[in-house]
């Protein structure tokens, strides 16, 4: 009943060249458009008063950009602490059952925990989408190694991408400032629409992209909370009355 | 307890790591520790997808009619005539990520220098 998958034994040079070949793996067309979101989130950050050194550290340890965006929005609104850590918190439940697709791809029996909880950090759509297509191609005991240079690439790309940004946005002229800062809405507009599985993930923009300002006037501090869950949860109705109302015919 | 409460090199730091670094890895863990043992297609994921889905789409819409910087100058109709057109554009064209946004800021930039903005 054992399955030994590993018959000959791997050499260093073996991890090597499959880390190489995830690093490889993180030059395409999705990286190269979340490089162009992150061009937009630097803006966003220096816009929002954050630092250089602040911004860079938020991209390396937050990762996901939603969840980043949402954070930007709650230190704008001047949300306390808790009340940001709740609404990121809320942005970002959605990275559980990532992980959990994503942990049988690449773990064996010999697979040692905190390489695996070391390597959920690089998980955020784009690495996600990346590596559920590769892994397949990758021999299984170096699929561990592999997503690590393809995440870990993703990441300090984009930190340097932030850094760059950052320090350049100062010196834009207006037309192109304004233009920087369209990016990041844009970016989420669309690739949120496209990431919905069920009727109900286009129900939730919708009901957002309205109750977002609405509750920015009328519950300033706690307006993404609340277009959040109000939303959130209208969307999930509408969702099964539909889905009720199509099993019944 | 907001971003710039204190005046503490250190607080925004902590700020991030509570708010941004916790609560997104800890999710993360959890998918690890939970590994094969949850399915994708339960109700209360639908539920958990809608919620999150809301909270953004609330970011973008704020984004969009409340922006801040030099995009704050540019009128309110522009900007959302900038949005619709990017978002049309990717439906039209098979969804495509790339189309909407150079669609949208193609837009937005011929709009503001038919404006003759200037940032003010």
């Amino acid at each position: 009943m054992a399955e030994d998958l590993s018959n000959s034994p791997r050499k260093a040079s073996d991890y090597r060249r499959w880390f190489l070949k995830g690093v490889v793996a993180s030059a395409s067309i999705p990286a190269l458009i979340l490089m162009s979101a992150f061009v937009g989130f630097a803006g966003l950050a220096r816009e929002a008063g954050i630092t250089l050194p602040q911004a860079v550290f938020m991209t390396g340890m937050v990762w996901a950009l939603p969840a980043k965006v949402v954070l930007i929005g709650a230190i704008i609104s001047g949300s306390s602490l808790p009340a940001a850590a709740f609404a990121v918190a809320l942005s970002s439940v959605r990275l559980t059952p990532m992980v959990v697709s994503l942990v049988p791809e690449m773990k064996t029996e010999r697979t040692r925990p905190w390489v695996l909880y070391l390597l959920s950090h690089f998980v955020a759509v784009t690495s996600w989408v990346l590596a559920m297509e590769h892994l397949r191609t990758v021999p299984r005991d170096m699929r561990t190694v592999y997503y690590g240079g393809l995440g870990g690439t993703l990441v300090v790309t984009n930190m340097i991408v932030v850094t760059v940004m950052y320090a350049v946005a100062g010196s834009l002229p207006p037309v192109l400032s304004a233009a920087l800062l369209m990016l990041t809405p844009i970016y989420f507009l669309t690739s949120l629409w496209g990431s919905a599985r069920e009727s109900a993930g286009h129900f939730a923009m919708i009901f957002g992209l309205v109750l977002g300002p609405l509750f920015h006037v009328v519950l300033p501090g706690f307006d993404l909370l609340a277009a959040g869950v109000i939303g959130g949860a209208a969307a999930y109705l509408v969702h099964r009355m539909r889905k009720g109302r199509g099993a019944a015919t | 307890m907001t971003f710039d409460a204190f005046d503490a090199w250190w607080w925004p730091y902590l700020f991030i790591l509570v708010g941004g670094w916790l609560a997104t890895d800890a999710w993360r863990f959890l998918g690890v520790y939970l590994g094969g043992r949850l399915r994708d297609d339960t109700d209360a994921l639908v539920l958990v997808r809608a919620l999150a889905t809301a909270l953004v789409a609330a970011v973008i819409g704020n984004l969009i009619v409340f922006p801040s910087g030099a995009l704050a100058a540019a009128p309110l109709a522009l900007r959302l005539l900038s949005a619709a057109a990017g978002f049309g554009a990717y439906l039209l064209v098979r969804k495509s990520v790339v189309v909407g946004i150079l669609t949208a800021e193609a837009v937005l930039i011929a709009g503001l220098y038919a404006i003759g903005f200037n940032g003010g």
